[in-house]
């Protein structure tokens, strides 16, 4: 097989390719499934739960019968026998408790906006309209919103099958590990021990398009086309659900308008569309209203955490003990309880400690489920322990640059096992930091800081620091297997060169804005030495992509993009062979370059890669052993993770008379190993640290003493607009990750895992001089004020 | 049911509409213009902005019959007849300023009538201009650089215009 040292060089890798992808986005030509039309097409609105818990004693749909237009009405009870349940993927202990999910309630509702009854009628406002008249007894249960309390003797139970609102524990330890001392030990010898309470509030992936479905049943089968990051999953769990004989199920995503792991689900409305069609023998379409998708989309974030840090005197970690509290809500969607257990591994970031232990316990609650959202559970712990870095660095009187420095993993301890046991590839924490603080002008901006305090300024500066690791690439399928999980993380890519020289590659990956199409050509053209715009990448329809494990947790480029190379490559292994034959030369005196085959040291010889791909349609003439066609298929499973890190930098302002902080400079240098395309890297880092600095300041999902989410409408759940955002200087070291072979390691997420803390920490910098320690997320100018107002360090009338 | 007269990307429709049917779902389930998209239902997110008589207004938070006798330009309109992009629409091309491509046709639209509003915004005045579309997937800072470039295109060609005046 022809080895990555031999493929010619990158015309196409690096560069800053513009997207193929945009012709039909900006003009409009797009196929988003709402867009979906289909002779005799039926339209499903659904009826949700007003109240948070409750048991459904009657149901009476007769109002809504007889109503013009409508066709038929569905209960839960309607589906209670095949229904089945919204799968778990992600059990993560043995004795995890999983009650079942419903698409629809049958006797009890566990969260305002779960599914209760369904119109369908022959347009969406007759199907809506209709809803009104159904008329619903419920009886109302105590609701279960606080994690901790969910957890205390006698608490109500959110599900009556259950003895208790806990999910599962996890429990990870260094001592019984074997992967460093035991905790307990290395937290009595302490010098100095730092404890903090964080709150992840909750989240609301928030993606622009609503999802969307359509269902058109096919005798024993059905084409379902849905806004989902996952296709294939969908395909392969809708059939194990709901009986659908698999090689008849076809699952495709069209265009698809952003995800950031909301979409990366199982969703009741993709069953109950299935379900409908499936019972009625008509096509159904589903297209939720953006209320609808913030109450029963699943949610992120909302964890507890309770962090202990401990070092010597002289700034050395010596343990980290984390126990975290992480909200299921109501039920286990596709991966819920494994969420927080991608924190597992992070919390320790950058550091190398000598003990380590992660508690988790999952809770259930009468909120709505919650799941992945962009980063998943590494947010959460880079948070967690960025934060109390710098809260030890107060602590100790250091600054919190040095301590950081103090206690990473240093470019030459690269590869890097950490306290929990995983093996970090590839690292340049020094140089990426000592880039960033040069872009930023750290050492001025700390002496204007200085300055400011001096003359007593009321607009005080803050600056604050997030070097982060994360991981990327989910994932190695024996890792998963470990983990529990129930599937692989391989991916899939066939590469044809059709007769004409043109090629179609086939990808397992989902793309929802990622560039797939753009960047994987740019990998296809540099191996086979045929232009960019000849290749037509084919995804996110099972019927053409039937293999492969989709779009999430930053895999894409780290698997799906290897499996594209490697077959790209085979596909000149084989041409190579069909060449040698028809220049009548050893394979071993064939060269390779430019998309050109030609014998050694006779230039003008050569076969292009588009001759060859005609020979073998024509198959007149073939080696002998090699079958007709120019086409290959590769399946990649990595062999490990790869760890992206980098040092983000946030300058802001904080109006200590308003409590207004404002982001005056924020400076990313992100190691993502090797680029595909710098310009497609750029754009989801300047997207993802958005959202970082958006938890930092502006979003939060928030429910009311019943459990009625007050968010639930974009007038209340606060997306940052343009003018609430800086620009950002982004830059980059590279680390070539040493776990695939074209060294890249994943971005996605990498902005939203690095920033929040930066813009905390920054802000807490700016106001610790009033005493002020801590300012729970999202730091809304109101939080800021009353937390340097109220303060008790903080004297009256006077500003230190 | 009531008559409505309009003309949408240049061709004059006439079609009896139910008064309580908003613009965007006339442009999209009578019309097809299906590259309008809805993302609200609130007029926050700004995904459904067309020009009316060459200013932007969120087409979910209006009715159809309000557009009566009026000229309305969705992002299928926008490009030359020949395929010809508009500066706008090149400009997000160019910056890599859509990732999702969901917010886009509303945010093209917007960032159309702040052009012509403002031929030479500042980055604070774009920001402030495209105040009323959200995107969650660009943190913005593409969308801002392809605005202030299609605004220089825009004032180029203006000026060869001139020239050749």
């Amino acid at each position: 097989m022809t080895t990555l040292e031999e493929r010619p060089a990158s015309a196409e890798i690096g560069q800053p390719r513009r997207r193929k992808e945009d012709a039909h986005f900006i003009t409009g030509r797009t196929v988003w499934t709402d867009n979906i039309t289909l002779p005799g097409l039926l339209h499903l609105a659904i009826l949700r739960s007003p109240l948070a818990h409750a048991r459904i004693t009657s149901i009476n749909t007769a109002g809504a019968v007889g109503r013009p237009g409508v066709v038929a009405v569905f209960t839960g009870q309607d589906f209670a026998e095949t229904q089945g349940s919204i799968p778990c993927a992600w059990p993560v202990t043995s004795d995890i408790v999983n009650p079942g999910h419903p698409s629809i309630a049958v006797d009890q509702v566990n969260h305002v906006g779960e599914a209760v009854a369904i119109v369908v009628a022959r347009d969406k406002s007759a199907a809506q309209d209709a809803l009104e008249a159904i008329d619903v007894d419920y009886e109302p249960l105590p609701v279960v919103l606080d994690m901790e309390a969910a957890l205390a003797a006698g608490a109500p139970l959110v599900h009556p099958n259950t003895d208790s609102n806990r999910c599962f524990t996890w429990t990870f330890e260094s001592g019984a590990a074997g992967t460093g001392q035991p905790i307990e030990e290395v937290l009595q010898a302490a010098e100095v021990t730092v404890s903090r309470r964080f709150v992840q509030q909750r989240l609301i992936p928030a993606f622009m398009e609503p999802r969307s479905t359509v269902a058109q049943p096919d005798g024993e089968g059905i084409t379902l086309w849905s806004s989902t990051q996952v296709p294939h999953v969908l395909r392969t769990l809708g059939a194990l659900t709901l009986g659908i004989p698999e090689q008849k199920m076809r699952v495709i995503a069209p265009d698809v308008g952003g995800g950031f792991g909301g979409k990366l689900q199982i969703t009741p409305e993709e069953f109950i569309c299935t379900l409908v069609a499936r019972k009625l023998g008509k096509p159904v379409k589903y297209t939720e209203s953006r209320s609808e998708s913030l109450m029963s989309g699943h949610h992120g974030r909302d964890q507890i955490q309770d962090i202990t840090l401990t070092a010597r005197r002289d700034g050395t970690f010596t343990g980290l003990d984390v126990h975290i509290l992480s909200n299921m809500g109501a039920y286990l969607r596709l991966i819920t309880p494994g969420i927080p257990l991608l924190g597992a591994f992070m919390f320790n970031g950058s550091y190398k400690f000598d003990a380590y232990r992660f508690v988790c316990d999952g809770v259930f609650t009468t909120k709505t489920p919650t799941d992945a959202y962009r980063g998943a559970g590494r947010p959460e712990a880079t948070f967690a322990i960025e934060r109390i870095v710098d809260e030890m660095a107060v602590e100790l009187g250091m600054d919190p640059m040095e301590l950081r420095r103090k206690n990473w993993i240093e470019h030459d301890d690269f590869p890097y096992t950490t306290i929990t046991g995983i093996t970090y590839d590839s690292g340049n924490y020094e140089e990426a930091t000592d880039k960033a603080l040069a872009l930023m002008g750290w050492d001025d901006l700390r002496r204007e800081q200085a300055d400011r305090i001096a003359r007593g300024d009321p607009v005080r500066l803050g600056l604050g620091i997030s070097t982060y690791t994360e991981l990327c690439g989910w994932a190695p399928s024996r890792l998963l297997g470990v983990l529990a999980y129930a599937g692989g993380g391989w991916d899939h890519a066939s590469v044809r060169v059709l007769p004409t020289g043109k090629v179609e590659v086939v990808t397992g990956t989902s793309p929802h804005g990622q560039g797939h199409e753009t960047a994987w050509s740019q990998i296809v053209a540099d191996r086979l030495g045929v232009p960019f715009e000849d290749i037509e990448i084919l995804h996110g329809d099972t019927r053409t992509s039937p293999r492969g494990w989709d779009t999430y947790g930053s895999r894409s480029a780290a698997v799906g993009a290897i499996a594209v190379s490697n077959a790209a490559l085979r596909v000149i292994d084989k041409a190579k062979r069909i060449a040698a034959h028809m220049l009548e030369a050893s394979e071993d005196d064939v060269e390779f370059a430019n998309g050109t085959f030609s014998v050694k040291g006779a230039p003008g010889t050569g076969k292009t890669i588009q001759d060859l791909a005609f020979a073998a349609f024509a198959a007149h003439d073939m080696p002998e052993g090699v079958e007709p066609n120019l086409d290959a298929d590769a399946t990649f499973d990595p062999v490990a993770l790869s760890f992206p890190h980098g040092t983000h930098l946030c300058a802001v302002d904080v109006d200590t008379e308003t409590g207004r902080a404002t982001i005056r400079r924020y400076v990313c240098v992100d190691d993502v190993g090797e680029v595909i395309n710098p310009l497609i890297v750029d754009g989801q880092v300047h997207g993802g640290v958005v959202q970082g600095i958006s938890q930092a300041l502006f979003e939060e999902a928030v429910y009311d003493a019943d459990g009625n989410l007050t968010t639930g409408s974009f007038v209340d759940y606060l997306l940052p607009s343009a003018p609430d955002v800086p620009s950002m200087i982004t830059d980059r070291t590279v680390s070539p990750s040493t776990t695939n072979p074209m060294g890249v390691k994943g971005v996605g997420e990498t902005g939203t895992i690095a920033a929040t803390p930066a813009v905390v920490n920054a802000i807490l910098d700016a106001v610790r001089p009033f005493g002020v320690t801590d300012i729970p997320m999202p730091c809304t100018p109101e939080r800021i004020w009353r937390a340097i107002n109220e303060t008790s360090d903080a004297s009256e009338g006077e500003r230190p | 049911m009531t008559q409505l007269r309009v003309t949408v990307d240049e061709v004059a429709y006439q079609d009896d509409v139910e008064p309580r049917l908003l613009l965007v779902h006339y442009l999209r389930d009578r019309l097809g213009k299906v590259g309008t998209v809805v993302g609200c239902d609130t007029s926050n997110c700004g995904a459904c902005t067309v020009l009316l008589n060459g200013r932007s207004v969120k087409s979910c938070s209006m009715l159809a019959i309000q557009t009566q006798g009026r000229v309305i330009t969705t992002i299928e309109g926008l490009a030359a007849e020949n395929g010809g992009l508009h500066p706008v629409q090149q400009a997000f091309h160019d910056e890599h300023a859509l990732q999702c491509g969901f917010c886009t046709p509303g945010m093209i639209m917007a960032a159309c009538d702040l052009l012509g509003e403002n031929p030479d915004p500042s980055e604070a005045e774009v920001r402030e201009g495209i105040e009323g579309n959200l995107c969650r997937c660009t943190g913005y800072q593409n969308i801002v650089r392809a605005v202030q470039s299609a605004a220089r295109t825009m004032a180029d060609s203006e000026q060869t215009a001139g020239v050749a005046r």
